[in-house]
């Protein structure tokens, strides 16, 4: 059983110094894809495990998989394998650096999946500092000016801002020093959370929460992501923004779990409501003044941050429950449309949103993929967002936050508003100037599968029950506890 | 090691860290920063070393080893190597206010390290708020330097206030950790040094005011 956690970890490092090596152009398209692929299966195979009342531990308890960790590795090896084979026609165009860039495209998977398999806050802060140290020179890939201003930003403000969480975490471990046992490991924290000093856990929480939320892409420490996911080629923005911002939260409801335990759900549950509805105001405002189409998509990337930072400060299992399934919903749905939109670069060599125009009937191929992920990240049904979002919203009048959920579903309508208005304009405007039936672009320009799939699960999600609803369910109940 | 000693060592060394945080934000220099950031480096490795010898452990004196090699050595040589041939751009605030914001991070610091109380008494625990000071200049740094090298010294300084707060606090963290996290800065310095070539290959220079098209 312990091999099970092992696995992803040493595939990845095996598929990253073979194709480091190697130096073949099949491995160089294909590892990605293989790590991703990996990491699915093996967060498949913990979750059967865990299911069946098993908690997985490895390396003398340094890695350990509960249901929470299933889930997160799941989620990132379904988001990865979308993003990854999904943008393999895109990389036929990449050609300096190739070599390198796979290799950082698995370590940016190994770093994700350490992350969440690690018992121990240290080496998630590692983990995590390891996720922008394998992304700067993706971010930075095309080596443009705008590349390397964003590349610039993205690693100052993501090393700076994880720092302060490391600060946090240290903080944390001599208050369990104080307390006579010393320990990182999340699982000890939680037992031993009412011996803790509550002046120190206070400062230690403030100062994680800020720093894994630099890396959550939450506002007002967001202002990296939207340049760095408008410059990163499409499949590493669809991994950044589907999962990443992901996992850097997955690092904040740990913690959050730990100070609930000490001081109860007060401190954590308002700041993370200022981020949320911070970051959720944002990203409606500068939405509706977008001109670029990854910038757009970058920022509904923060709102959908924010949506899931207010699932998290109402707690309780069933808000916890449904914000673990938006990130899933939403990482497969912005995955796929940043595929689809690196296709439309691909082809029609701009992402100003003015020069697109009318694509549904130039490109129905690229457009049919981008508009249904479109649709799932407005929040229709039947996608799992629009489920997600009203249950997120009916915990928030139970639990007794009416007002804020009320601020919260007024600011998302402008943030719908923006993002309907300009992809109505980007696939159905400017009808007059459509072409004629011959140049009528009918290539999908890449591999269609991986967009089908990961748009019918984002479909099916919000009806799931089952082995699905019980891993979602013993995740939230693991992080609810003390609520 | 006698207590009156170990007392006076660990001042000595935090006092040294603390002086050389403020010589670096008092001058922006380049050929300055670099001897500064080196010597703040040996002034924590010595920091470590004094605990190792109190504490009669062999595992806290091969940190001390690993952080001389580090951060008093390699990461200034990278240092030294990224700003050859630049001249220091003019921070956004003149060294008057540098020096009295500092006074005034100083005293924040004090004030914010009042929850470490509850760790004891020591002379190790009255010694972190230097910690978090060096935290709040190396922000200070961040904020108004204009030039790719300040903001890399200012990341420096961050990582050597955090470390500082953890010796003292607890004595450090679990070895694993403390290596993934010298690691972790290693490579972050390596990378800000491949992109400080890169944006000078592209700008001319490597004056952060020119990064400006992406914006909203």
């Amino acid at each position: 059983m312990d091999l099970l956690l092992i696995t992803p970890l040493a595939v990845c490092v095996a598929l990253g110094l073979i194709t480091a090596l190697a130096r073949q152009a099949w491995l160089n398209r294909l590892s990605g894809v293989l790590a991703a692929a990996v990491v699915l299966a093996s967060g498949l195979a913990i979750s059967t495990q865990v299911l069946a009342g098993h908690t997985l531990t490895a390396l003398g308890g340094l890695l350990r998989a509960d249901a929470l960790t299933a889930f997160m590795l799941t989620a990132i090896g379904a988001v990865g394998l979308t993003a990854t084979w999904g943008g393999l026609a895109a990389r036929d165009v990449v050609k300096r650096g190739a070599y390198a860039y796979p290799v950082l495209l698995v370590g940016f998977l190994l770093a994700m999946s350490l992350a969440v398999l690690a018992d121990n806050l240290g080496i998630l802060w590692i983990a995590i500092e390891a996720t922008t140290i394998t992304t700067a020179f993706l971010v930075g890939h095309h080596r443009t000016r705008q590349a390397l201003e964003a590349a610039w930003k993205y690693v100052i403000l993501g090393s700076v801002g994880v720092a302060i969480a490391l600060l946090g975490i240290v903080l944390l471990y001599s208050a369990t020093v104080a307390a006579g046992s010393p320990t990182l490991s999340w699982v000890s924290l939680m037992h031993s959370g009412g011996t803790l000093d509550h002046g120190l856990v206070k400062m230690a929480a403030g100062l994680t929460l800020l720093g894994f939320a630099t890396k959550a892409g939450l506002a007002p420490m967001h202002s990296w992501l939207p340049d760095a996911h408008s410059q990163a080629p499409a499949e590493v923005s669809g991994l950044m923004s589907g999962v990443l911002l992901s996992v850097a939260f997955y690092g904040i409801l740990r913690v959050q779990a730990i100070t609930n335990q000490v001081l109860g759900p007060t401190l954590m549950r308002s700041l993370l409501i200022a981020g949320a509805l911070l970051s959720i105001a944002q990203a409606g405002a500068l939405i509706m003044r977008q001109r670029d189409l990854k910038r757009m998509l970058a920022y509904s990337s923060i709102e959908h941050m924010g949506i899931i930072a207010l699932g998290a400060a109402i707690g309780g299992p069933l808000a916890i429950g449904a914000a673990l399934l938006h990130m899933l919903g939403h990482g497969l749905a912005k995955s796929s449309i940043f595929v689809a939109s690196g296709r439309i670069l691909a082809a029609d060599g701009t992402t100003k949103i003015a020069q697109l125009r009318s694509l549904l009937a130039r490109r129905p191929a690229v457009a049919a993929p981008f508009l249904v992920a479109m649709l799932a990240l407005l929040g229709m049904p039947p996608f799992a967002l629009f489920f997600t979002e009203v249950t997120i919203i009916v915990a928030g009048f139970q639990r007794g936050l009416g007002w804020v959920t009320g601020a919260a579903v007024a600011l998302l309508l402008v943030a719908f508003i923006g993002l309907a208005h300009h992809s109505a304009d980007l696939l159905f405007g400017g009808r007059e100037a459509a072409a004629e039936e011959a140049d009528i672009d009918r290539s999908w320009h890449g591999p269609r599968v991986p967009l089908i799939a990961a748009l019918a699960v984002t479909a099916m999600l919000g009806f799931v029950a089952g082995p699905t609803a019980d891993l979602i369910a013993r995740a939230a109940q693991l992080l609810g506890t003390g609520q | 090691m006698t207590d009156a000693l170990f007392a006076q060592l660990i001042g000595t060394c935090s006092a040294a860290m603390l002086l050389s945080a403020v010589l670096l934000v008092w001058r922006r220099a380049q050929a300055a920063a670099l001897p500064l950031i080196s010597l703040q480096g040996l002034a924590l490795a010595g920091l470590v070393a004094v605990l190792g010898l109190k504490q009669h452990s062999p595992e806290l004196l091969g940190v001390a080893v690993l952080v001389l090699a580090f951060k008093a050595v390699v990461l200034p040589l990278v240092l030294v190597r990224s700003s050859r041939g630049e001249r220091g751009g003019a921070p956004l605030i003149n060294t008057a206010t540098s020096l009295i914001a500092m006074a005034a991070l100083t005293a924040i610091a004090y004030a914010v390290s009042a929850p470490m109380a509850s760790l004891g008494t020591g002379p190790t625990i009255q010694a972190i708020p230097v910690g978090i000071a060096l935290v709040l200049y190396g922000f200070l740094l961040l904020v108004t330097g204009r030039h790719a090298i300040v903001q890399l010294v200012g990341f420096l300084v961050i990582d050597n206030g955090t470390s500082t707060v953890a010796f003292l606090s607890s004595g450090g963290v679990p070895i694993i950790v403390e290596l993934g996290v010298v690691l972790d800065v290693l490579l972050v310095i390596l990378i800000l040094y491949v992109l400080t070539g890169r944006i000078r290959s592209e700008f001319g220079a490597t004056d952060l005011d020119d990064l400006t098209e992406l914006r909203d």
